[in-house]
């Protein structure tokens, strides 16, 4: 017999209570890939488990009034991948999320677990970064935002505060002309842990990059946002010159580990590698967008 | 901790049960129930031989807390057969040798089943990479395959 309470609120505002009341070792349940594996390890213990999927911001997919969408934090995989506008606009933030596990984990792992358990290494974080994605909060002390990439502090730490509960992502409109791609690099051909991953997201104007956001997966405590990428590749036509530039600074901004998937030296070079290869696929996107 | 009532639908039947708060569906559907046709490979998401469908959605059983069943439809390995016939896929399955020690063989079958409802006409790459979170060590999957795709030909020709 388990002394753990399992709770299940029907709303954010009973969510947001029961959550604070149970203090320190409660754990949020969305899709539970990483916390029910956790928990068997041992690595885990909660002693209440509050389950979200029963409150409707949270499971909801919505388009905004201003053309955008907003994403239930625990929608799982294989429902946004369902969704009939979703993925044609943020094909890449898609692609990500529908990257981690099996088709059984996709019937459970949502973007708002993936980013909250805090791994450098999480498959939807770097398109949410590059997408420009903005993670809305609620706790006791109210709702706020924030964007994703101020979310992780570090390897299975994020900056929510206690009693925190992350609801949704908001995505904004798309200029025409926009999309976005992820892609990984793993040492088998599926069902692996990235060991570098890149999220470009950019906007075409008559084949110029008006705009433009570079996000980074698993070459540092925490997913980046690399800007000097970004800032290479905006105002130019892609040329090789900037291409080369922007992958650069992706190599630059690497901080990663050296393990058994990957050095660093591996790693640092796979970066610039990996970034060409999807900013061209986003960029054939965004010129059919 | 009190145990946690559970009303849910299991292979169509109305379905109650008691659980432990930390319990998953597949410990509730071995050890309570008596469904012993799920089986844990893993218990950690990887091998798939734990798999059933949540209202109509293919999931581990292993990574599902039992009380977040309630309210919701399962499908398990039990409900495939009809009284008096296998399911196609079973049928096939046995024709062609499509398993050996048959520890994975019923995760395989939600899988393919799930897959098959989704899509009647899979290639063999799709059949691959569906069925990649369900792992064999005897069969080399070739022959997995092979049954999968065949049944789909099968049904397709039947459903004209």
């Amino acid at each position: 017999m388990s002394d753990i309470r399992y709770l299940a609120p029907q709303t954010l505002d009973d969510a947001v209570a029961q959550y604070a009341a149970a203090a320190g070792a409660a754990r949020i349940l969305a899709g539970g890939t990483d916390l029910l594996v956790q928990m068997r390890s041992g690595l885990k213990k909660p002693s209440t488990i509050v389950d979200v999927k029963k409150i409707p911001e949270l499971t909801a997919i919505e388009e905004t009034a201003d053309g955008g969408f907003r994403v239930g934090a625990a929608v799982a995989g294989a429902v946004l991948e369902e969704h009939p506008t979703f993925g044609k606009v943020w094909p890449g933030v898609l692609e990500g999320l529908n990257l981690i596990g099996s088709t059984q984990i996709q019937g459970r792992a949502s973007m708002g677990g993936n980013l909250c358990n805090g791994s450098p290494a999480g498959d939807s974080v770097p398109a949410l970064v590059a997408a420009g994605a903005v993670a809305t909060i609620a706790g006791p002390d109210g709702t706020r935002e924030l964007k994703v990439e101020d979310v992780p502090a570090g390897p299975g730490k994020t900056n929510l505060k206690p009693g925190e509960i992350l609801v949704s992502f908001t995505f904004p409109a798309r200029p025409k002309g926009s999309s976005d791609a992820y892609l990984r690099m793993i040492p088998r051909t599926e069902m692996d842990i990235a060991v570098v991953g890149v999220g470009v997201s950019l906007t075409l104007e008559n084949g110029t990059c008006t705009a433009a956001r570079v996000g980074l997966g698993a070459v540092a405590p925490t997913v980046l946002l690399v800007h000097g990428a970004a800032e290479a590749i905006i105002g130019t036509k892609l040329d090789d010159a900037a291409i080369e530039k922007a992958a650069a600074a992706c190599s630059a901004a690497c901080n990663p580990i050296d393990d058994k998937r990957g050095t660093i030296a591996y790693r640092t070079k796979v970066a610039g590698v990996l970034f060409k290869r999807t900013l061209a696929i986003a960029a054939e996107r965004a010129g059919r967008a | 901790m009190a145990k946690i009532h559970v009303s849910t639908t299991i292979n169509g039947e109305p379905t109650e049960f008691l659980c432990d708060p930390a319990d998953t569906v597949l410990d509730t559907l071995r050890d309570t129930l008596g469904l012993t046709g799920s089986k844990e490979g893993c218990g950690s998401g990887d091998c798939g031989a734990c798999s059933i469908t949540i209202d109509g959605r293919l999931v581990c059983s292993c990574l599902v807390l039992a009380a977040e069943a309630d309210g919701h439809e399962i499908e398990t390995i039990e409900g495939m057969a009809g009284s008096d016939h296998l399911h196609p896929l079973q049928r096939k399955f046995l024709e062609t040798a499509a398993l050996q020690c048959g520890i994975c063989t019923p995760g395989f079958l939600m899988a393919a089943k799930s897959l098959l409802e989704k899509n009647p006409d899979p290639t063999e790459t799709e059949v691959r990479y569906w069925l990649a979170g369900n792992l064999c060590r005897c069969t080399g999957y070739d022959k997995i395959v092979r049954a999968v795709m065949e049944t789909a030909a099968e049904m397709r020709e039947g459903a004209r």
